[in-house]
């Protein structure tokens, strides 16, 4: 599963919300690196920013995707605006909220807040806001410059498949094209 | 709404989509050339427009859907005629009268002016008014 910033869908409201949630684990490889100890100063990891960006990125990928039936190749187009002010220390569960603000035939606006979690001596505490990411996603096919793109649909890929089949989700994936 | 407060509406939408300062946003100013709006923008501005004035916009009314590819609208790198005249039935918000001296598609973009995003939205409410 490289390149998945959600764990799980827990809430998928079709063309209107979804929920997903990501759990910031010490193991994960970046972390060593973000940021690594220096002289003089111990290590202190932390979720990136910008993966946090690319999560909500893919849950309001799915929430775009599944409009559709996953037949349009959804890409994310343009981060409108980010204001994340905390940080995600492993452990904790970051809460992605995505709402699709507009969609039609060639994209979608999306606006997602970003919660996150922590862990008390008696289980999680209350989720605390800390920011929002908010997307414009473009569908590749009707894309105005005209460029053409193969006809399979390579965004949504099997992991993308995986993860909404192991979250419970009914994913109306379009059948592959055999002609 | 008369026309300045329509321009003064797109220029928070512009400011906003593209991160053009106030004052670049002139009626005269185009999209790409001037205020460096790429082809994402299109969309975004569409959207934001959506929201800010409350109508929907379909797809191909205020700016053309691609067209490149068809040779009826489209050869060697110009549009054809029966091209520029289907443009100009479905946008009637968009003055082509100097694109049509030399219909070059690479300079398609220059038509998209501030001002022609006004002319749409006044038409578009003022069609609103009178249904």
């Amino acid at each position: 599963m490289r390149w998945m910033w959600i764990d799980r869908v827990v809430e998928l409201v079709p063309r209107v919300r979804i929920v997903a949630v990501k759990t910031v684990s010490l193991s994960e490889e970046h972390l060593h690196d973000h940021f690594a100890s220096a002289p003089g100063r111990a290590a202190l990891p932390l979720m990136p920013a910008s993966l946090i960006v690319e999560g909500v990125a893919q849950s309001g990928g799915i929430l775009v995707g599944h409009a559709s039936g996953f037949r349009e190749k959804v890409v994310l187009a343009k981060v409108s605006a980010v204001d994340l002010d905390a940080d995600a220390q492993p452990g904790s569960t970051l809460r992605y909220t995505v709402e699709m603000e507009r969609y039609d035939g060639a994209g979608a606006s999306t606006r997602g807040t970003v919660e996150v979690i922590t862990q008390g001596a008696h289980g999680p505490n209350p989720a605390r806001p800390i920011g929002r990411v908010d997307l414009l996603f473009s569908h590749l096919d009707r894309n105005m410059a005209g460029a053409v793109f193969p006809e399979h649909n390579f965004v949504f890929s099997e992991s993308f498949r995986t993860l909404l089949v192991n979250s419970g989700i009914a994913a109306p994936f379009a059948e592959p094209r055999t002609d | 709404m008369t026309r300045d407060d329509i321009l003064s509406k797109i220029k928070e939408v512009l400011v906003d989509a593209l991160g053009v300062d106030e004052d670049e946003v002139t009626p005269e100013a185009r999209l790409t050339k001037d205020l460096g709006a790429e082809s994402i923008d299109f969309l975004d501005i569409t959207f934001k427009l959506e929201q800010v004035f409350g109508f929907k916009i379909p797809q191909g009314e205020l700016f053309p859907e691609s067209a490149a590819q068809d040779p009826q609208y489209v050869a060697d790198g110009k549009v054809t005629p029966k091209g520029l005249t289907e443009m100009k039935r479905k946008l009637p918000h968009i003055d082509f009268s100097e694109f049509e001296k030399n219909p070059r598609l690479a300079d398609i973009g220059n038509v998209f002016t501030v001002d022609v995003l006004v002319n749409y939205v006044e038409r578009k409410l003022g069609a609103g008014a009178a249904a």
